[in-house]
């Protein structure tokens, strides 16, 4: 069952207080990222009702704000997902070939998941490192200056954290 | 070396933590402001100091703070913008990442300028490590005294919350970011109501822009009139550009905007030239939205004169001939690009992120970007560049945000300034799969566009 | 004491008009009337906050006020823009205005599936007027048009998101007239959708009211659909005594022969409900003796739908008997009997969906 702890709750709380006396709504983006990184990495109808029970909202109304941002995954993603960036200034430093090489690496294509469920290959427009480009997002952080060695030692250290943690 | 404002203290070690950030003399604007000024006096110094918005429309920051309704008992709010999302533009993030304290500085001393108890940055998503950075300096501000209940003893409450986006590019349009603060979807809302009498939660609202929120602390250390000797003309104070493409050292630089854009490219304090050896074929001075230059039109305006880093200098030609200062996001291309496939990435990222409200931009964005892709690869016809120009046309000047103008402009300038390109590649479509167009006459004469 | 209110001035394409403060362009300009006034897609006056993101409506305003003549930089939206005193526009008489809207509708049209000969709102559907008025003769969109997943949305709505404009109106309906929305925008972009999400059927009490404000056909009435064409039909105005908190009972009932196809809200001269009607009057109230009948409804000889006429009438099946020589058909019409080109032994009937040359061809 979808259920946040108590700590979590807290957390909730906090976040609703950030914001004037009823407008409890505008808590919605940071308890889904809340929500996204407690309940698998992705957000289910079962999740989305259970943060609109929580902020008094209609389900409606946290589905129609989900879907409307890219970051909140609707489906189950690998457990890490490599978002490239493919926007004209990535694009003009090789961001092209980087998708391509990791495409071949993981036998996948963009958007989809490897079956062992680790990676996820998503392109993404422009985040915001174009100065350190090529580059994607793992996770909460970015990985810039990218090349096929350093694509390598992503995956490899990936697997080395999922082989410890399991 | 040209003068720093923001960035002077950046490579100080441990500035991002308060303690040391204070003894660099940091939150003195702050003690200068609450102690011995009125919030009118702040917002006259900001005035006087002539800056101009950060993000990009470049409005003066002043002018947009005395626009700010005060109804009695009603609550007003300041917001930061802090989505940074435009292409080619990531300042903002270098300054929350590296000096936090420098932003919340300037926050606390604007929020005591408008009157604003409960300011809140706004970050994109996708940064989605900053907002540690920055609730962590928070913290050490509040336990100094400089955020929480009567701050300095002054009888100023003033709480600053971060509020992260969920990836959405138009939350950098200023009501769209408010509908995005208020738990909703990211469409723009239509003007007028303007934010400063109806923005966050139906109250008065200032959105600014971190690096326009951040210069509002030198400009009290030094005084706005001493501000606004730097730089020139319109153009005072010092601006952040971010750099990147085809260029030795990209990154974020300050200028005081008296330098040229030939010098900022070529010498080894900003850019380093361009990357293995190329010669300069274009340019986006400002954020992927403003016009592309090529080498020619980007290193001398039009009347011979040489193209300065300024809002005047850039914009100088208007749109056929300039383009525009906008974020600051410098992009360059370099002989090998292709401006067909780069123009494609840009028309790809503004149909992602169209909100889908109006039905120009809805449509018209996804349309242009298919016809680019049948361009670039070698499918295109001749009739479609007319198309994409119609088109781009049609979007232009007809959404409720700017969104719309932003899809427009630099398919626009694309085909102004390199037709020829785009009749190559349907002219050659089995070459333009494999080789580039290469650098043509855009950088005729070439001498301007090899460095001085 | 209540001030007497001031009255504005307004110009629009040269005819001078006195509105109240507080008046919209689009408003002021449908008091003219004609083709003054804007064509308006998203905007509904009984709905609050609608208007603004089809941009239809475009007007230029060439002279903004008596106190500030500077005309406005870009054509502003006519259905969110308050007149001033003294203001100036120009719509029908803007090429620039003109331009634009040819423009919109071309954008709205390239991903529209033009299934008007299969659609139900055909006849009464805003976006064919729009088309006629302002669209092109052709299209230079030369891709896939958009497509969607099937949303169901239970027994009385039908939902084809291809034709959908994206107005907003539904949503705005279903916030305003019930008290629990279950289907909104979904997604974003040139990929927004109307849908519950989670595939839920709508049945608030006054959902049905969605059909009747939606300017296409994305959303038309299940229980009428592929029952006719509007323009066979018969607008008759009545009303009965509905004890729905909210609901009038002042209908439409749309008459074919003394069947009654359907029953709507009565729309003012803009397509524009005049009064929101309830699910048990549209949907389950379907025969004369439901209702008090007034008298036929007053159309625009211009619509379409004038075309139906109330004298003289005969019922379809007595037209049919007629031309059948008293047979009864099996079909509409027993094609073989007046075609020598179907052989009689392909039964029709027994083809699933439409007939195509393959059914034809020997064994």
């Amino acid at each position: 069952m979808v259920q946040f702890s108590d700590e979590k709750l807290k957390k909730v709380n906090e976040i609703v207080g950030r914001y004037p006396e009823g407008k409890q709504k505008s808590a919605l983006l940071p308890v889904l990222h809340l929500a996204q990184e407690e309940f698998g990495g992705w957000l289910s109808v079962e999740t989305m009702d259970y943060v609109a029970t929580l902020l008094k909202l209609e389900p409606i109304e946290v589905y129609e704000v989900a879907t409307f941002y890219s970051m909140y995954n609707l489906k189950p993603v690998g457990r890490y997902m490599f978002e490239v960036c493919q926007t004209g200034p990535c694009m003009l430093r090789g961001s092209d070939d980087i998708i391509d090489y990791i495409k071949k690496k993981l036998g996948i294509g963009v958007g989809e998941t490897t079956p062992d469920g680790l990676f996820t290959l998503k392109t993404v427009e422009c985040l915001g490192a174009c100065g350190y480009a090529p580059m994607m997002q793992l996770g909460k952080h970015f990985r810039e200056h990218l090349t096929p060695e350093k694509v390598d030692q992503i995956i490899e250290e990936c697997r080395r954290t999922a082989a410890a943690n399991n | 070396m040209a003068r720093k404002l923001l960035l002077e203290k950046a490579n100080v070690p441990g500035i991002r933590g308060y303690e040391v950030y204070r003894r660099e003399g940091g939150y003195a604007s702050v003690e200068k402001a609450l102690k011995n000024m009125t919030p009118d006096q702040v917002t006259d110094e900001v005035k006087k100091s002539g800056l101009r918005g950060r993000g990009g429309a470049g409005f003066p920051t002043g002018m947009k703070w005395s626009f700010l309704a005060k109804p009695e008992g009603v609550p007003r709010y300041l917001v930061c913008n802090a989505d940074e999302s435009e292409p080619g533009t990531f300042k903002d993030r270098y300054l929350m990442e590296f000096l936090p304290h420098l932003l919340i500085e300037g926050l606390i001393v604007s929020s005591y300028a408008l009157g604003s108890k409960a300011t809140y940055i706004y970050i994109r998503g996708e940064y989605a490590w900053i907002p540690d950075i920055l609730e962590q300096a928070i913290a050490e501000a509040r336990a100094a005294g400089f955020l929480g209940k009567n701050i300095l003893g002054t009888g100023f409450d003033c709480e600053i919350y971060v509020h992260r986006g969920a990836g959405a590019y138009i939350c950098g349009e200023e009501t769209a970011l408010l509908e995005s603060l208020e738990g909703k979807r990211g469409n723009p809302r239509i003007k007028p109501p303007f934010p400063a009498v109806r923005g966050a939660w139906d109250c008065p609202t200032v959105v600014n822009n971190v690096e326009t929120l951040a210069a509002v602390v030198p400009i009290m250390n030094i005084g706005g009139e001493e501000y606004a000797k730097i730089g020139v003309g319109k153009s005072t104070g010092t601006k952040l550009i971010s750099a990147c493409g085809n260029i030795n050292k990209p990154g974020v630089y300050e200028i005081d905007m008296t330098i040229s854009v030939e010098e900022f490219i070529y010498s080894d304090e900003y850019c380093g030239g361009i990357a293995n050896g190329k010669r300069l074929k274009a340019c986006i001075p400002g954020g992927s939205s403003v016009p592309i230059l090529p080498a020619n039109l980007l290193l001398k305006t039009v009347k011979g004169e040489k193209r300065m880093m300024n809002y005047e200098s850039l914009s100088d030609g208007g749109f056929p001939k300039g383009s525009m200062m906008g974020s600051g996001g410098f992009i360059v291309l370099d002989e090998d690009q292709c401006v067909v496939k780069h123009t494609l990435t840009l028309a790809r990222f503004y149909r992602h992120e169209s909100c889908g409200q109006c039905s120009p931009c809805r449509e018209g964005t996804g349309w242009m970007e298919k016809i680019l892709k049948n361009i670039d690869t070698g499918k295109g016809k001749k009739s479609d560049i007319d198309l994409l120009w119609d088109i781009q046309r049609k979007i232009e000047g007809n959404t409720i945000c700017p969104l719309g103008d932003a899809a427009a402009w630099p398919v626009a300038a694309a085909i102004r300034h390199f037709r020829d390109e785009f009749e190559w590649h349907v002219d050659n479509p089995q070459e333009c799969l494999v080789r580039n167009y290469g650098l043509a006459h855009y950088a005729d004469p070439l001498e301007i566009a090899t460095p001085a | 004491m209540a001030e007497e209110k001031k009255l504005l001035k307004v110009t629009i394409d040269n005819i001078t008009v006195e509105v109240e403060p507080g008046t919209s362009i689009l408003q002021a300009a449908r008091k003219i009337g004609g083709d003054v006034a804007p064509p308006a897609m998203c905007y509904y006056s009984k709905l609050k906050g609608t208007g603004g993101k089809c941009r239809t409506c475009l007007v230029e305003v060439a002279a903004g006020s008596t106190a500030d003549p500077r005309p406005m930089p870009k054509l502003v939206a006519s259905c969110r823009t308050n007149v001033m005193d003294g203001m100036v526009v120009k719509n029908i008489t803007s090429e620039k205005v003109i331009d634009a809207r040819n423009g919109v509708v071309e954008m709205l049209l390239i991903n529209h599936p033009l299934d008007c000969p299969i659609c139900d709102q055909a006849g009464e559907c805003h976006l064919q007027d729009l088309s006629y008025e302002n669209g092109r003769p052709g299209t230079r969109y030369e891709f896939a048009r958009r497509t969607f997943e099937k949303h169901d949305l239970g027994p009385y709505i039908q939902l084809h998101m291809t034709r959908c404009i994206l107005c907003y109106r539904c949503v705005f309906t279903a916030d305003q007239l019930t008290n629990k929305r279950v289907h909104g925008v979904l997604d974003r972009g040139d990929h927004s959708e109307i849908a519950t999400y989670i595939h839920q059927s709508l049945d608030n009490d006054f959902i049905g009211n969605i059909i009747d404000v939606c300017p296409v056909g994305a959303l038309t009435d299940k229980t009428f659909r592929f029952k006719n064409r509007v323009w066979f039909l018969k607008p008759v105005d009545a009303h009965r005594d509905c004890n729905h908190p909210g609901c009038k009972g002042k209908v439409t009932l749309w008459y074919r022969g003394d069947e009654v196809f359907r029953v709507t809200a009565r729309k003012d001269q803009w397509g524009e409900v005049e009064d929101w009607i309830c699910n048990e009057c549209r949907f389950e109230k379907k025969k004369t003796s439901d209702w008090t009948i007034e008298g036929p409804t007053k159309v625009s000889r211009h619509s379409v739908i004038s075309q139906g006429h109330y004298v003289g009438v005969q019922r379809p099946q007595e037209v049919l008997y007629d031309v059948l020589d008293g047979r009864k058909p099996k079909l509409l019409m027993d094609i073989h009997s007046v075609s020598e080109v179907n052989r009689p032994d392909i039964d029709l009937s027994k083809i699933e969906g439409p007939a195509h040359s393959t059914d034809f061809k020997n064994d």
